[in-house]
């Protein structure tokens, strides 16, 4: 019988697969894009078969050329906006835990405020402030998702201040600079890259959210969120296929990271290591 | 009970200061926002068309030349005497638009708040004292699976299998379209408000049920329930005695914490369902630039939002007693 895999292995593999899918439906969508914006008035609204997979729009374009042309704009805005809120993340947490009382108390203010504000509704305002459009959305993603990591990294820094080996390492006299790169980068680098992994299907879904309210990209973007609104007003005649299949792909990229973060997550926190 | 009511006493004030924050940072987003409310609402065309006079009295309507300063002190100033403004689109105060559109929102949201918390405590707590067996399997998956869906998505999915396929629920609207208000009955608004309802329910349980789960599969592990299992306790009565009531608090947190994400919820899917709620009303202010009534629909779901957060905290004292003792001492 063969040896199973352990988990370690299984994780590591998950994530192969899921960056070569990413990585593949950026650059098949980026080559794509087109393709997407093509019309042919004889092809139109065709349910799925052989030569359209997943049908075609009222227009005739490819609904499988647009799905994929969406994922990968998908999937540059969550990249962008995912690394930009960690690392907004990342800075302000530890500056809560490091500058002293005052900011804090400020920074932890802020962490409320931005809480309090139901998310949708928060990004919607932003997306407002930097005029709609693809600056809005990624304004609005990018800027709305640090508090609850920021929130995670204050705690463990300061949790990590009152180790007993920081706290000897500094009676011993060693620099501030050296404790941070020894000592506390190595606590905190497993946090941030997790953060940062499920900030990713967060920041996806929140886009496509805002797009198809109208307050994201523009409509003549191949984006999930303008095919998935465009296609509520073709739903109720019977063309299903509008909705169901760029928004199971959607789904399936984000079910996928959202698996790939859970399962690193496992594998550095100590406590669920060993199941 | 003296301590009990200085906590309440001093998150009530951090809250009144978090309203005052989220009040101003919303007005300063809308503010800074570039688009010109009169190219949104009356178009570049008939601009073109108007004389001067008329472009200046819409330009007053809509407060262009208003300072931001002045305007934000004069809305605050009403606010606290009661008088929200008035809504630039639906030309009404925004206090009657609030009433009716939360009248209407509010016991979607009610019922889709208590029915997934309820949903998500049970699906949690099976799950997680079964850990790793097959029911876990199952509801982690489609629970994970739920919450990767985008709350819109799973609507029209839902809109699509039941309202067009079977034809048994109704397209959308809180009401029959062309019937007048006296001839509609509760089972009418019942059927208009049965999908959104169902669908706020569905994405809002998937995450209470993850974050019980690893609760309880926490609890399970612990060497309380490993005691209790070797007095030989049956299985039942340790998750009675000793699950329920160690997964009672981080169910309380994750119930008062899931209202945000009902109300962000809820924008989606009456969007989706052209439902006149609060959500509907938000996006509508949104893409129209009428300041005063998302202001006021800001502020009042932030409020919403907060008075959940401090219900919790107050309510964690009741239900644990070690927070009790432990805030008296301090």
């Amino acid at each position: 019988m063969k040896r199973r895999r352990n988990r370690r292995q299984d994780t590591r593999l998950l994530l192969l697969f899921a960056a070569g899918g990413l990585f593949a439906a950026a650059l098949v969508g980026l080559l794509l894009s087109d393709r997407a914006m093509v019309t042919d008035f004889s092809q139109k609204n065709l349910a799925p078969c052989l030569r359209h997979p997943f049908g075609t729009d009222w227009m005739g374009r490819d609904m499988l050329a647009r799905t994929l042309a969406g994922l990968s704009l998908s999937i540059r805005i969550g990249a962008l906006t995912a690394a930009v809120s960690a690392a907004a993340a990342l800075v302000l947490g530890v500056a809560a835990a490091v500058l002293g009382r005052w900011a804090d108390a400020v920074i932890s203010w802020c962490i409320d405020l931005v809480m309090g504000i139901p998310h949708i509704l928060l990004v919607l305002l932003i997306s407002l402030a930097f005029g709609r459009g693809f600056a809005g959305v990624v304004a609005g993603v990018a800027l709305s998702h640090w508090p609850s990591l920021a929130r995670v990294i204050r705690g463990e820094v300061l949790q990590l201040q009152q180790a007993p080996y920081v706290c000897s390492a500094g009676r011993l006299g060693v620099s501030r600079l050296r404790i941070a790169r020894t000592h506390l980068f190595p606590h905190l680098l497993p946090q941030f890259l997790i953060g940062l992994i499920l900030q990713f299907p967060h920041a996806i879904l929140h886009e496509a959210s805002i797009t198809f309210l109208g307050f994201g990209l523009p409509p003549e973007q191949p984006a999930i969120g303008v095919i998935l609104s465009e296609s509520m007003r073709y739903l109720t005649t019977g063309k299903w296929w509008l909705a169901v299949f760029p928004g199971f792909a959607l789904v399936l990229m984000v079910l996928l990271f959202a698996l790939v973060g859970e399962r690193l997550r496992q594998l550095l926190d100590p406590a669920s290591l060993h199941e | 009970m003296r301590h009990r009511l200085g906590f309440a006493g001093k998150k009530l004030l951090r809250m009144v200061l978090l309203l005052l924050g989220v009040s101003l940072a919303a007005f300063l987003l809308m503010s800074a926002s570039p688009l010109d409310p009169l190219q949104t609402n009356v178009g570049q065309a008939a601009l073109g068309s108007m004389s001067p006079e008329q472009v200046a009295r819409l330009e007053e309507y809509w407060g262009v030349h208003t300072p931001p300063v002045q305007r934000y002190l004069g809305w605050l100033g009403d606010f606290l005497r009661g008088d929200m403004g008035t809504s630039l689109l639906y030309r009404a105060p925004v206090r009657q638009v609030l009433g009716e559109r939360l009248a209407n929102s509010l016991w979607l949201m009610v019922f889709a708040w208590i029915f997934s918390g309820i949903l998500g405590l049970v699906l949690g707590v099976t799950a997680g004292a079964n850990r790793g067996r097959l029911p876990d399997r199952i509801i982690r998956g489609c629970c994970l699976t739920i919450s990767s869906t985008p709350a819109f998505w799973l609507a029209l999915l839902l809109l699509v299998i039941f309202a067009v396929w079977l034809g048994v629920l109704p397209i959308g609207l809180s009401i029959p379209i062309g019937a007048d208000a006296a001839s509609v009955t509760l089972a009418d608004r019942l059927r208009h408000a049965a999908l959104p309802a169902l669908t706020l329910s569905i994405t809002g349980m998937a995450n209470i049920a993850l974050h019980t789960r690893e609760k309880m599969a926490d609890i399970m592990t612990s060497d309380y329930v490993l005691f209790a299992r070797a007095r030989g306790e049956p299985k039942g009565s340790i998750i009675w005695r000793h699950g329920l009531r160690n997964v009672a608090l981080p169910a309380l947190t994750l119930q008062f914490a899931s209202i945000s994400e009902i109300f962000g919820g809820s924008v989606l899917v009456e969007q989706v369902f052209s439902y006149p709620g609060l959500g509907q009303a938000a996006v509508t202010a949104g893409l129209g630039g009428d300041l005063p009534l998302l202001l006021g629909i800001t502020v009042i779901s932030a409020a919403i939002v907060f008075g959940g957060n401090l219900i919790a905290d107050l309510l964690y004292g009741i239900v644990d007693p070690r927070i009790r003792r432990g805030v008296a001492c301090t």
